[in-house]
């Protein structure tokens, strides 16, 4: 009873530094901090399932996570036709044989004899399958890339609802996590995280560079939103007479009503995760997978398959990143490659699971909300603080402008700083594992 | 001549750079693998301790400016190396007093000190961008070159050009002296014996009187030498960018690892490797190409397997065929 209380207390605590944001700073802020939270939550649950459960160390969060803002853009935008006529078919049919020359490879390692027979037939066939990939792939990504590139030179999406582009997106890592784990998985833990940071820029190198996909750097703008714009709120005069009839500014409102609206969205998408999740840890399996975790060998001995229930959480805990991933990108309306940044996206997810307390669910959200509301409230705190600390120096000296210009960097400081300070003298986290 | 001058073209776009960017990658490489012998763990902010010493010798190599000391032609960023290497010990050694040593007493799991080194990261990383900012700073004076492509022209009357620019020169100099220096360290000194002795088994160690924490001392002071020589290397030869060092960390480890953690020669032999594999799979080879092949068989395109961008993914995938075929590394690493 005591533990629910203090839990609970926790909770309020984080909803009633939200709310003096909203009375202190404005609405708009808080509503912005509460969204990206609940992201900032379903990433750290599918992060907990890794860890916490599995004892899985994963750093390439942010390469799932941007594998679901790319699923975004390839289910909601409209197909760009003419780029499809150009080069689209070549594009597929390069991916192709590109697989299949792997698959081939794969095939040849398995059947035949370890020989040097074996190795010179390896080389020949990813060779050759390397430049029969390139020689097909290239031209058609220079005739996609050619259509009108300011404003498509990609091949655009499937044009379905964005809604659906979350499962997608969970569905895209979960692939890139079972390739991921096939390989790296049963590799020693600390190799297993370089796998996964690698993994992980390579996502991001691709997004980057590969136009035809998802225009590059050049990102994708206006993807489709699942609720009405502001714009068409404050011309509908149903919605007008309503609000000021509540005596509210027509404007204000319909942001307001847009922003509430996503976090209801993300609420209930996080509330059946963690449903789920609870249910997961209560089962037999997330009995057996605690049972892998503290102790492999024992569990293996009892003849549990270990690498398969690693496989399987590491997939799952992808998965949910995802469409964590997925769902802020619908967020935020556009896809832009080259915002993802690991210390944004994978540390720091990293952080909030530790400070909640690992292994633990409700920990894992307390941590992604309490965390993710310093991350954005430390940078002015720390204005605020400079200036009152060279409050006595001169406007003009130069020390003291540094100390200001350098305010935004503070926020790392601080969160290495809370991370550390919780090991040592916490370390099982605001809420422990039961 | 035809021939002469694609070994030119090859020098002077293929071999020089990977030597200097495999030379950086090895002193990298050796501070964590050092780490990993000793301490046994995977250091997550081993790119950061970069940064950091090398922002220390930038900001002593603007003081040294500031006072109108110059080395003629040497970089002014030498004269102020030693003080950043004492600047990063400093960090480390307290990093270590206040952070490390908690969980070395506990005997914690290798993997919850890789997630006290992250949190080690995020400050050393927040340091770095609070003290000198997020952007790119060149601080490289003197010469330029030591040779430069017109006049390896003139004098040699061939096509290509083969420019040595001195920051490469010094790299590969300094490596080869620091490398020197450490092995004879490791192999001839008491210190160095006892390091090797207690990476080799702890236990014995601890039997035969080794004093942990002198040996845990000396990996840190060594390690900080070595993050700041290869960080104000890389800076001089190309610039210093706080998240460029963060990013390093990849090819790092993946050169560790490939020689096989813990053992220092194959962190050097992984750091050429790596960087060999990252410079001629990107490079467009063909330069090379059209003096070595008979005119009408001249690629038409520029004969580049992949484009810069994807160097990260060169480094991993070397790293996934030696994990998967050779697990220990090439150089039989330790495992713990």
């Amino acid at each position: 009873m005591n533990e629910t209380v203090k839990n609970v207390g926790l909770f309020a605590l984080v909803g009633a530094l939200i709310l003096l944001t909203g009375v202190m700073q404005s609405w708009n802020t808080a509503v912005l901090i509460l969204n990206m939270g609940l992201i900032s939550a379903i990433m750290a649950i599918g992060v907990n399932l890794q860890w916490g459960f599995a004892g899985l160390f994963n750093v390439g969060v942010m390469g799932f996570v941007a594998l679901g803002g790319l699923a975004v853009v390839l289910t909601s935008m409209p197909p760009v036709k003419e780029a499809w006529a150009a080069g689209g078919l070549r594009i597929v049919a390069g991916l192709l044989l590109g697989a299949a020359t792997i698959a081939a490879a794969v095939v040849v390692n398995k059947r035949m004899a370890k020989s040097g027979k074996r190795a010179i037939v390896m080389i020949v066939i990813l060779v050759g399958g390397f430049f029969l990939y390139r020689g097909v792939l290239d031209p058609g990504v220079a005739a996609v890339e050619a259509v009108n590139p300011a404003s498509t030179g990609y091949l655009g999406g499937l044009g379905l609802p964005v809604l659906l582009a979350w499962p997608v997106g969970g569905l895209l890592a979960a692939g890139a996590a079972w390739l991921v784990g096939k390989t790296a998985l049963g590799l020693r833990s600390d190799y297993l995280a370089i796998a996964t940071l690698g993994i992980a820029e390579i996502i991001i190198a691709i997004m980057k560079n590969e136009d035809w996909l998802a225009r590059g750097v050049k990102n994708v703008v206006g993807l489709p939103r699942p609720l009405p714009y502001e714009i068409d709120l404050q011309q509908d005069p149903a919605f007008v007479d309503r609000v000021t009839s509540l005596g509210l500014d027509p404007v204000t409102a319909s942001t307001m009503y847009v922003k509430l609206g996503y976090s209801i969205l993300f609420l209930v998408v996080l509330l059946i995760l963690l449903w789920m999740a609870q249910m997961a840890l209560k089962s037999p399996w997330g009995r057996m997978m605690r049972a892998i975790r503290d102790n492999e060998v024992a569990a293996e001995a009892m003849g549990k398959d270990v690498t398969a229930r690693h496989l399987q959480v590491f997939i799952i805990g992808s998965a949910i990143c995802g469409l964590a991933g997925a769902m802020m990108t619908t967020l935020d309306g556009q896809l832009t490659p080259g915002t993802y940044q690991p210390l944004r996206f994978t540390f720091l997810i990293w952080v909030m699971v530790i400070v909640g307390g690992s292994g633990n669910n409700f920990g894992a959200v307390l941590g992604a909300m309490l965390i993710w509301f310093l991350w954005v409230q430390v940078e002015p705190i720390g204005l605020w603080l400079l200036q009152v600390l060279t409050s006595g120096m001169a406007d003009t000296n130069p020390l003291k402008q540094h100390l200001l210009d350098s305010a935004a960097h503070m926020r790392l400081l601080t969160m290495g700083l809370i991370l550390l300070l919780v090991l040592r003298f916490s370390p099982r986290g605001l809420i422990p594992e039961k | 001549m035809d021939f002469l001058n694609a070994l030119v073209a090859l020098s002077n776009f293929v071999l020089i750079p990977a030597i200097t960017y495999g030379s950086q990658l090895a002193l990298g490489a050796l501070g964590v693998t050092l780490i990993y012998g000793i301490l046994r763990f995977s250091n997550f902010a081993h790119g950061d301790t970069m940064a950091f010493g090398t922002m220390v010798t930038i900001l002593f190599t603007w003081w040294l400016q500031s006072m109108g000391w110059h080395l003629g032609p040497l970089p002014t960023a030498l004269l102020a190396l030693p003080l950043g290497i004492l600047g990063c010990i400093a960090l480390l050694l307290v990093t270590d007093r206040l952070v490390y040593r908690f969980y070395r007493e506990q005997k914690a799991k290798p993997v919850i000190l890789v997630i006290v080194s992250m949190g080690v990261m995020f400050i050393m990383n927040g340091l770095v961008r609070f003290i000198i900012g997020p952007d790119d700073q060149r601080f490289a004076d003197g010469t330029r070159f030591l040779v430069t492509a017109r006049e390896f022209k003139k004098a040699t009357g061939l096509n290509e050009g083969l420019a040595l620019k001195a920051t490469q020169g010094i790299t590969i100099v300094t490596a080869v002296v620091v490398v020197a220096l450490l092995f004879w360290f490791l192999n001839r000194t008491r210190t160095g014996k006892s390091m090797r002795a207690y990476s080799d088994n702890e236990d014995l160690a601890l039997l035969s009187g080794i004093n942990p924490e002198r040996v845990v001392m000396y990996t840190w002071m060594i390690v900080a030498a070595l993050a700041t020589i290869a960080g104000v290397l890389y800076g001089l030869d190309k610039s210093f960018k706080p998240f460029v060092y963060f990013q390093l960390l990849l090819p790092i480890f993946a050169s560790a690892i490939v020689g096989g953690l813990g053992n220092p020669l194959g962190a050097i032999a992984g750091g050429f490797i790596i960087a060999f594999s990252e410079v001629t799979i990107t490079y467009a080879w063909k330069k090379v190409l059209v003096y070595l092949m008979p005119e009408p068989l001249e690629p038409e395109g520029l004969v580049q397997l992949l484009s810069t961008d994807y160097k990260f993914a060169v480094s991993f995938v070397i790293l996934l065929i030696v994990l998967l075929f050779r697990p220990t590394g090439i150089f039989k690493g330790k495992a713990v």
